[in-house]
This record gives structure tokens, C-alpha cells and sequence, in this order.
């Protein structure tokens, strides 16, 4: 079990590492999805794993639970990571409706002459 | 000592307070400006002198009260004699120049503005000076360099104002920063940041090994602000301000807050050989230096700026000698200097102001056209010439009787030599000011034809005329104020005399070879002038320019090479790096022995791996095609959610579920106006990089997570666990946990998510108000369309489901406190129910429903969740601290209610609030893209069908 969450881990961070390289919003919108996922899974096994003792307390039955505070915390990343997705797509989105590029690089001939400009001021 | 003199708050807070006016009064009128600006300042000056009898007496007034004592940073204020002195001078010649600019500024000039900055120096000034923590004295000492920034530069359209204005900042914000290392050390040596802790350990600093940094580091910072050489060149290039700011921060306050300084921490750093051959020799350096560049400047300004610099150099050269009779002479001449000095910048305005020239060459005869200006003109020139019955011959005499018995490195005759030398100089300028401006024959050629101003205008340099007889011929009129000064600088009571009188002493021979010697040197004024002027000498300027110009060029070279736009590359750089420290630190300890079980792989659990790994392949693999791509990531967070309610957090897998949701919705939204496909266009190599990178990013983190996951670690959360029910009143722990014990937390992500969601609406709706608002409406949306925009079906299904979606909402919600769910997963829920209903019946006919706005839902979720924490106040707890109850009401079952519900009441109206403002705001480019609108829910379009075959034909 244990193997399957660290290669799991692994893999999404692979994944998103890979994808957050690329040229495009979209591929590095998607690739920093997979690194929250990864994050996230990675904060919440730092709880350790266990099966079956989920942290509602209960009067019944064997007292034993798990970490409830990686989880906490980890909760509120997921929904902030919703946020952040959202305000990178919107400026992602943004950016190609002004620009008609979805590039994220920035232009380096256009930017040198900007950069000159200013500095001539 | 005097303790808890409220009233000093007051009088460090009044010009502050103040700066307020101006702004709002200009509206009234120039003069009610000006009126405004004297009020606080006046108010300020009376509060002063009511304290002024007790300081006389000796006494020490103070006022503390504590803002950051974690860092020894308290807001304590005291006065004592130089404190008085300088306070008194900084709200008096405060006064004084408020009148003078009233009628100096010219109608085009912004009034207000120039009163605020000049009551926000004030305060800051003012707070030097009666500071009694250093850090305290540090933060206003930055705050003189700024207003003087924005006061020198007061004429934005003069570019000398501009580039005077920087270079003054550069050069004090540079000895402010080696200022504050000095300070902290000073104050480490002393073990407290107080003033007046500091000044009782002088034996225990000068032994300390740091005694030298610190005095370097201090001096650094005194001597820039006072314009010692070699950093007296900003000095005269700071007069391109108004003259009004000339006369109040670079003659009479400003400049003197180096001096005062050296005189704050004279009990403390003086008296070393150190102190004594870098003070003393700079300022002796600086004043002959400065005296001598005075008498070939033509610019009036600049004769008296270069003439400051040689008296601020006289008055370090005091301070250097580290004698009492010398700290007494300086604490005099800073009061005489100050008089004249103010008096000849506001003459020197006057002048500028009536024939619209400082050129001396072309000026001349001005005792006829404007006596009275002559007449105050005059008497300052001959007070800072060192002429008898004026008051800078008192404090010169006093200057060259203890110059008279210094010796220097062995030598008797330097430092008398060269103070004589400063003084003959120091005549000739005078002398200058007076024979080349006013004297001589009536010119026919001025640029304007002068007379003398309205009384407004030279009532200040009158006032201060007047001061500089009476103390030139009745001294000891300042001599309590001295005594009381000198002897805080000392820190030992002095009784000085101040007379005019003191025999033949080596002095007074001093004294007539330079009054001598400086009228002839101005009678051969006209070939030395020449010689001066094809001499060749460094100029500051160009010399700083360059080296402003080399430290902006390496910096742009250094950011362009490291900063080129090119977010992957910064992307991949981080990575790397991140990897590498990851990797050392991994490698440096070694691993404990694993004491965990490995827990089984049941079958189901393989395959839901092996789907999430075939999935996040797949998407690298196959990301150009986004659409599929976007379903991957879909598998993914399904499959992850899977694994959180194996794994014992089925909160997790709520809130993951639902989050998945509206992200894949977001995404499809988003996706609908990009490119549907990612071109191939990175060439192999990088390709070949960026996995090699990703693959050691991935292999770190999983062997990470790998080697942990084996080991037990010590974990605070026995206390929640044990606490949940107790303290909380849930048996959620996550859920208490998130609204409870780390209540705050969830407080500021709320907030975060608040804020994420308005910033898209802003962003949309500066994106609509732009050119792609006029793209989107060319855009082609009729293409590839269905006609049947709102289906039956879907329309039905929805309409069911909001009820039932609504009721799981609530229910979600309101079990959260015991069972899985809450307000986070809650919010989640009724968005994707309300979404649903935009997506089948279409934005306009859903919004029309729409009662609540989801602005107003955000800001009601955190203040709600707000309210809730602070009402815990009302009962004497801290910040969000939760209370329950156990409710009995017969037909229902017992039921809880605790106060960290209706926090999370909060929680979920923002959450909702924010998800749909998101979602929302990304709906309104369909409405601009030309999307026609729906009345009915169930909206089907034939006309659609004839565009496009009309197309196709």
C-alpha cells in the first residue's frame, strides 16, 4: 500500500513537473492540477495511511483513528487550489483573448525595446 | 525624571495629524492653506513650551508606551535640553517659513501639496529629535529622507529638481542604511534599544570590541545626512527646490540632524582617538573645503549651500574635538547658524523671486532698488562673516579659542592654521554676498526690475535679523537654552558664559587676521574667479552619475540574464534546484530503521492505481489534444478521491469529488474560447530535458513520501483527538479541527477564496471593457453548434434536482460538525446544483432566478464567519473560540448547536459565493461572444439551422 501511494506521488509529480515545462497555458494549467494532486496526497500521507479509522470519534468499537489534522489541512488546499486553477485559467484566458497567443513566454524583441524605453526615461 | 508626559504624543503627532489639512484646505483658498499648515504647527510649539521650564530646570521629560517590545521597539518619546533646543527650532523656523512660502509660491504651484510635505517633514524631524528608542529615531530619520525627496523634486517639471531630488535620496538613504547596522550595534553593545539606557553605557561601548563598526557605521550615516565631505555634493544640488524648502531642511533642520546625532551620542562615542581623528579632521576637511567653493560659486543658492556645508563641517569639527567647551561652542553656533543662515535662503528667495535671477555677475546694486532686504540681507551676512555684534562672531570666537589648543597628530599649528583659513574664506563669501549683490552701481539690465516684497515676505528673515543682533550683542539672552542643551550633550552640568568680551586672546587674533585676510581675498576676487575657473577639479555630479549609470547597467545586465521571459526556464531552474537541495539534504542524514507495517493490496486498490498512473501518462503523452487531456484529469482526481475514502478521510473525498467538479466545469468553459489543440513545437532536446527533470522531481518526491511513509513520527494531533468532543462539541475531528482549533486558519483561506473570486470578476471585466471584448464579438459562435441549445431533458432532470441537491446541501452541512461533510463540501454541493441549472437552462434565464448577488454572498460569509470569532470576545475568550449547547426538542431527536456552525455557515456561503462568481464570471465571454440570449428554459433555435446550411451552400 505503501508503495502504491509514493509511486502514485511520484508519477503525478512526474507528470505535472513535465507538463508545467511546457510552452502553453493549457498543458501548464493541466500540469500544475497534477502537482496540486500530488501535493495534496503527499500532505495527507504524511499522517501515515491506516484502513478503516476514519477520524469521526465514536463510542462504539475500537478507539483507534487516524491523523485527522493532515486531512484538515489538506482540505482547505484542495479548495484553494480550486481557486488558484480558476484565477490561473481566467488569466490564462485572458491573455489569449488580448494577445491571440497562448504562449507564456514572453516575447524577448518586443520586451527589450519595452525594457530600453524605460530606461531612456 | 519626569514621568508620562502625555502631551508629548501629541506634539510628535500634531504635524502628522496635520499634513491631513492642507490637501483638504487649498479648496478654501491659498492663505486658509497656509493658516491650516501654522495651526498643528503652532499648537505643537505652545504644547513645547510649557515643558520648556522644566527641562531648563534640568529635568528630563518622557512618555512611553509599548508597540512592538518583542523587538525592543517602544513609542517613548523624551525632551531634554538638546532635544528642547532642536524641537524648538524645527516648529519655530517651521513657523516662519509656512509664512514665507505663502507668498514665495507662485499661483501655478500646488499649494496644498507642498504644505503637506513639508508638515509630514516636520513630524518626521520632529521625531528625530525627541525619539528615545533608536529604532524608533531610526524609521523617522528614513522618513526625513523621503519627505526631503518629495520636496526637492516639489517642481516635478524641472529636471535639476528631479535628479537633485534622487541624488539626495541615493546618497542620505545610503548613510541611512549604514546608519541603522550602526545603530543595531549600538544597541546589541548596550543590550537596549533606549536612548537613555544607551547614553549611561558609554565606558562599556567605547571598550567593546564593536565600538569601531558601530562608530563607522553611525558616522556613515551622520555625515551624509549633514553633507560632510566626501558626501557634501548633494548638498548643493538638493537647491533646486523651492527656496522655502532650501531654508527650512537644508540650512536650518535637515542638514543639522547629522550634527545632532554626533551631539545625541557625544556622551557615548566622543572622546576616543577614533572619534576625535574622523570627526574632527572630516569636519575641518569639510569646512575649508566647503568655504572655499562658496566664494566662487555665482548662484546665489549655491554660495549659501556650499557655505551650510562649511558651517555643518565646523560644527562636526566641534563635536570631533570631544571637549566640553568645544560641544558648548558647537550647541551656540547651531543656534546662530540657523538664524542667518534661514535669514540669507530667504533673502536669497526674495532676490530670485524680484529680478527672477541668482547669478550673482548679474546682480548689483540692489541697496537702492529693495532696502529693506538689503538691510536683513546684510546683517546675516556680516552675522556668518564673524562680525562683532553679531551673533556667529560669539560662536566663531569659541570655534577658533578651542581650534587655538588642538594639536593634530603631533602638530600645533593644523588645526589653528586651517580653522583660520575656514574663517577667512567663510569673510570673503559674506563679504561677497553683501559687496556683489547689493553694493556697487544701480544696473539698468535685471531681468525683472526689482523692489522690495510685501511685508509677508520678508517678515520671517526680519524676525530672524532681529534674533541675530540681540544674541550678537546681548548673549546671554541664549544662555539658559545653551546651558541646558550643552549640558544633555555633555551629560554633565555646565554653566558656560557667554560673553562678547574675552580679552586678547589667541582668538581674537584669529579673528582679525581672517577678517583681514577675507576682505582682501574679495578685492582680488576677479583674477582669482579666473584662475578657479580654468583650474581643473572633479565635479560630484558626473563622477555620481557615473556611478548610478554602471551599478543600473550591471543590475539590468544581470536581470536581463537571468530574467529573459521565459517562464520555463525559470520554472525549470526552480525545479532543478529544488531537487538538488532535496537531494543533499536526503543525503546528508542517514535513515532510522522503518517501525511501520506495510499495509496489504487488495485487488480493487491495484487496479484503481493502475488507472491513475495509465491516466497520468496518458495526459503527458497525449496533452496536445486537450479535450482528451481534460478527461484524463478527470480519472485522476475520481481515482484519487477513491483512495481518500479507502483511506480513512471520507472529508477528503467529499471535498475532492465536488472540487473535481466545478474544475473540470471551469476548464470546459475556459476551454470553448482557447486553441482545442497544443501544437508540437518543442524541439527533442527539450523535450529530453524537461523529463529528465521531471523525472527527478517525481523520483524525489515518491522516494520521500516512500521513506516516511515507513516511519512513525510524533504527532501533536492526540490533542485534538482527545479534545474534539470535550472542547469542540463534535466527533468530526477534521471538521472541528477546521472550525475550532485552527479556526483562524480557515478564517484567512475563506478570505483567500473571497478574494480569488472577485479577482476574476475584475479581471473579466477589465477583459470585456478591452479588445477582446470587440475579438469575442467577431468571433465565430454560430459554428459547429446544436441547435437544441437547452435540452428537455436536461432542463427536467436539473429542475428535479435542485431541490434534492439543495437538501443534500444542507444536510451535508449541518452533519459536518459529527459526521463527514461541512461548510467547505456544503458550499460545493450547492454550486454544482445551481451550476447545473446554468448549464440547462441556460445564464439568462437562470440569472433573472437569481435573488442574491454572489458578491454580497462572499462578503456575508466572512463577515458572518468573522462576527462569530469576535463574539467569543464578548465573553472575555479568545478570537473563535466555540461554545455549544445540547437542544431538546420533542419531536426531533437531541440535537447540538454550537457557535463553530455558524461559523461555518460563513465558510459556506463564501465558498458557494466564490465558486459561482468564478464560474459566472467566466459564462459572461459567452453572452459577449455573441450567445444569444434565452427567455425560455427550454430554448431550441431553428433559425440556426438555416445560418448554417446557408453556409454550407
Amino acid at each position: 500500500m505503501e508503495f502504491i501511494i509514493a509511486s502514485a506521488i511520484g508519477v503525478l509529480t512526474a507528470g505535472g513537473t513535465y507538463l508545467i515545462l511546457r510552452l502553453r497555458t493549457f498543458p501548464v494549467i493541466l500540469g500544475l492540477a497534477l502537482l496540486s494532486y500530488a501535493v495534496n496526497v503527499f500532505l495527507f500521507a504524511s499522517g501515515r495511511l491506516a484502513i478503516d479509522m476514519a477520524p469521526i470519534l465514536s463510542k462504539y468499537g475500537d478507539p483507534s483513528y487516524t491523523d485527522p489534522l493532515p486531512q484538515a489541512l489538506v482540505l482547505t488546499a484542495i479548495v484553494i487550489s480550486f481557486g488558484m486553477t480558476a484565477v490561473l485559467v481566467l488569466i490564462g484566458l485572458g491573455a489569449f483573448l488580448e494577445a491571440e497567443s497562448d504562449r507564456i513566454d514572453m516575447d524577448r524583441g518586443e520586451s527589450d525595446s519595452d525594457q530600453n524605453k524605460d530606461a531612456a526615461q | 525624571m519626569t514621568e508620562g508626559h502625555q502631551v508629548l504624543f501629541f506634539i510628535a503627532l500634531l504635524p502628522f495629524i496635520g499634513a491631513l489639512l492642507p490637501g483638504l484646505m487649498i479648496r478654501a483658498g491659498r492663505t486658509a492653506c497656509a493658516s491650516f499648515t501654522a495651526v498643528p504647527t503652532a499648537l505643537a510649539l505652545v504644547m513645547l513650551l510649557t515643558l520648556a521650564p522644566a527641562v531648563l530646570r534640568g529635568e528630563v521629560v518622557q512618555a512611553e508606551v509599548e508597540w512592538l517590545p518583542q523587538l525592543g521597539l517602544s513609542l517613548s518619546f523624551f525632551v531634554d535640553g538638546l532635544g528642547l533646543l532642536f524641537a524648538c527650532m524645527i516648529l519655530g523656523v517651521g513657523l516662519l517659513i509656512t509664512l514665507y512660502a505663502r507668498f514665495y509660491l507662485s499661483s501655478a504651484d500646488p499649494m496644498g501639496q507642498f504644505y503637506t510635505y513639508l508638515l509630514l517633514f516636520q513630524g518626521a524631524m520632529l521625531g528625530i529629535v525627541i525619539s528615545d528608542n533608536i529604532l524608533l529615531m531610526l524609521i523617522f530619520w528614513e522618513l526625513t529622507s523621503l519627505a526631503s525627496f518629495l520636496l526637492i523634486g516639489y517642481w516635478k517639471h524641472l529636471p535639476e529638481g528631479r535628479q537633485g531630488a534622487r541624488m539626495a535620496l541615493a546618497v542620505t538613504g545610503g548613510g541611512g542604511l549604514a546608519l541603522i547596522g550602526g545603530m543595531l550595534i549600538l544597541g546589541d553593545i548596550a543590550g537596549s534599544y533606549s536612548l537613555t539606557e544607551i547614553l549611561q553605557q558609554g565606558e562599556a561601548i567605547r571598550a567593546s570590541d564593536w565600538y569601531l563598526p558601530a562608530l563607522i557605521l553611525i558616522l556613515l550615516g551622520a555625515f551624509t545626512k549633514s553633507a560632510q565631505f566626501p558626501f557634501h555634493f548633494w548638498l548643493p544640488h538638493a537647491m533646486a527646490a523651492p527656496t522655502p524648502v532650501s531654508a527650512y531642511l537644508h540650512s536650518a533642520t535637515m542638514v543639522k540632524a547629522g550634527v545632532f546625532l554626533m551631539a545625541r551620542l557625544w556622551p557615548v562615542l566622543a572622546g576616543t582617538d577614533a572619534w576625535f581623528y574622523i570627526v574632527a579632521t572630516t569636519g575641518l576637511v569639510t569646512m575649508v573645503l566647503g568655504a572655499l567653493i562658496a566664494l566662487f560659486k555665482d548662484d546665489l543658492k549655491a554660495l549659501l549651500a556650499f557655505s551650510t556645508v562649511s558651517h555643518l563641517g565646523l560644527l562636526t569639527m566641534l563635536l570631533g574635538f570631544g571637549t566640553q567647551a568645544a560641544a558648548v561652542a558647537a550647541v551656540f553656533h547651531i543656534i546662530n547658524h540657523l538664524t542667518f543662515k534661514a535669514a540669507l535662503f530667504m533673502t536669497a528667495g526674495i532676490i530670485d523671486h524680484e529680478t527672477h535671477t541668482r547669478d550673482i555677475k548679474r546682480l548689483g546694486g540692489l541697496r537702492h532698488l529693495m532696502p529693506v532686504t538689503f538691510a536683513i540681507g546684510t546683517v546675516a551676512a556680516l552675522s556668518m562673516a564673524g562680525i562683532p555684534f553679531f551673533n556667529g562672531f560669539l560662536s566663531k570666537e569659541m570655534m577658533l579659542e578651542e581650534a587655538s589648543h588642538t594639536g593634530w597628530a603631533g602638530s600645533a599649528y593644523a588645526v589653528p592654521v586651517l580653522a583660520t583659513l575656514g574663517a577667512l574664506l567663510s569673510v570673503a563669501y559674506s563679504l561677497r554676498f553683501i559687496g556683489h549683490v547689493f553694493l556697487g552701481p544701480v544696473r539698468d539690465d535685471y531681468p525683472h526690475k526689482p523692489h522690495d516684497p510685501p511685508f509677508g515676505m520678508w517678515a520671517a528673515p526680519a524676525l530672524l535679523a532681529v534674533l541675530v543682533v540681540l544674541i550678537g550683542v546681548m548673549p546671554f539672552l541664549a544662555e539658559g537654552i545653551v546651558t541646558a542643551a550643552a549640558s544633555a550633550v555633555t551629560g554633565t552640568d555646565l554653566q558656560p558664559y557667554l560673553k562678547i568680551w574675552h580679552g586678547f586672546t589667541p582668538a581674537l587674533w584669529m579673528s582679525i587676521i581672517a577678517v583681514i585676510g577675507g576682505a582682501v581675498l574679495l578685492l582680488l576676487h576677479r583674477p582669482l574667479d579666473r584662475i578657479w575657473i580654468s583650474a581643473p577639479r572633479p565635479e560630484a555630479k558626473p563622477i555620481f552619475d557615473g556611478i548610478v549609470t554602471g551599478a543600473a547597467a550591471l543590475s539590468r545586465r544581470v536581470a536581463e540574464g537571468t530574467h529573459n521571459g521565459a517562464i520555463s526556464r525559470y520554472l525549470a531552474i526552480f525545479v532543478t534546484a529544488s531537487v538538488a537541495l532535496g537531494a543533499v539534504a536526503f543525503s546528508g542524514s542517514g535513515l532510522s530503521e522503518p517501525t511501520r507495517q506495510l499495509l496489504p493490496v487488495p485487488a480493487v486498490v491495484a487496479v484503481g492505481w493502475l488507472m491513475l498512473i495509465v491516466a497520468t501518462v496518458a495526459v503527458v503523452t497525449m496533452h496536445h489534444q486537450r479535450f482528451r487531456a481534460l478527461v484524463l484529469v478527470g480519472i485522476i482526481g475520481l481515482s484519487i478521491s477513491a483512495g481518500f475514502v479507502y483511506l480513512s478521510a471520507p472529508d477528503l473525498a467529499l471535498t475532492q469529488i465536488s472540487v473535481e467538479t466545478v474544475t473540470i466545469m471551469l476548464l470546459l468553459l475556459a476551454l470553448h474560447y482557447l486553441p482545442k489543440t497544443t501544437p508540437k513545437e518543442s524541439p527533442l532536446g527539450m523535450k529530453i530535458r524537461d523529463g529528465l527533470i521531471a523525472l527527478a522531481a517525481g523520483g524525489g518526491v515518491g522516494a520521500l513520501a516512500y521513506a516516511f511513509l515507513f516511519r512513525d513520527i510524533d504527532t501533536i494531533s492526540d490533542y485534538h483527538l482527545a479534545n474534539a468532543y470535550e472542547g469542540g462539541g463534535g466527533t468530526n475531528v477534521v471538521n472541528v479541527i477546521l472550525v475550532d482549533f485552527r479556526g483562524y486558519d480557515t478564517y484567512g483561506e475563506i478570505i483567500v477564496l473571497g478574494i480569488a473570486g472577485l479577482v476574476i470578476y475584475a479581471l473579466m471585466h477589465a477583459l470585456l471593457d478591452g479588445p477582446a471584448a470587440r475579438r469575442l464579438k467577431n468571433s465565430d459562435y454560430t459554428h459547429n453548434r446544436s441547435r437544441d441549445r437547452h435540452p428537455m431533458m436536461m432542463v427536467v432532470a436539473t429542475r428535479v434536482l435542485l431541490p434534492i441537491a439543495a437538501v443534500v446541501g444542507i444536510y451535508i452541512f449541518l452533519r459536518g460538525h459529527n459526521q463527514p461533510g461541512g461548510g467547505f463540501v456544503a458550499g460545493l454541493v450547492v454550486a454544482i446544483a445551481i451550476l447545473m441549472q446554468y448549464m440547462a437552462s441556460g445564464f439568462a434565464w437562470t440569472e433573472a432566478r437569481q435573488r442574491i448577488e454572489y458578491h454580497t454572498m462572499i462578503g456575508v460569509g466572512i463577515v458572518v464567519a468573522g462576527l462569530t470569532g469576535a463574539g467569543s470576545w464578548l465573553a472575555g475568550r479568545p478570537f473563535l473560540t466555540s461554545a455549544y449547547t445540547y437542544i431538546n426538542l420533542p419531536p426531533i431527536e437531541e440535537f447540538e448547536l454550537a457557535t463553530a456552525m455558524i461559523f461555518d455557515l460563513g465558510v459556506f456561503l463564501t465558498v458557494l459565493g466564490a465558486v459561482m462568481l468564478m464560474l459566472y464570471s467566466l459564462s459572461r465571454i459567452a453572452r459577449h461572444s455573441g450567445e444569444t440570449v434565452n427567455t425560455e428554459p427550454m430554448d431550441y433555435d431553428p433559425a440556426e439551422r438555416s445560418t448554417q446550411s446557408g453556409a454550407e451552400s
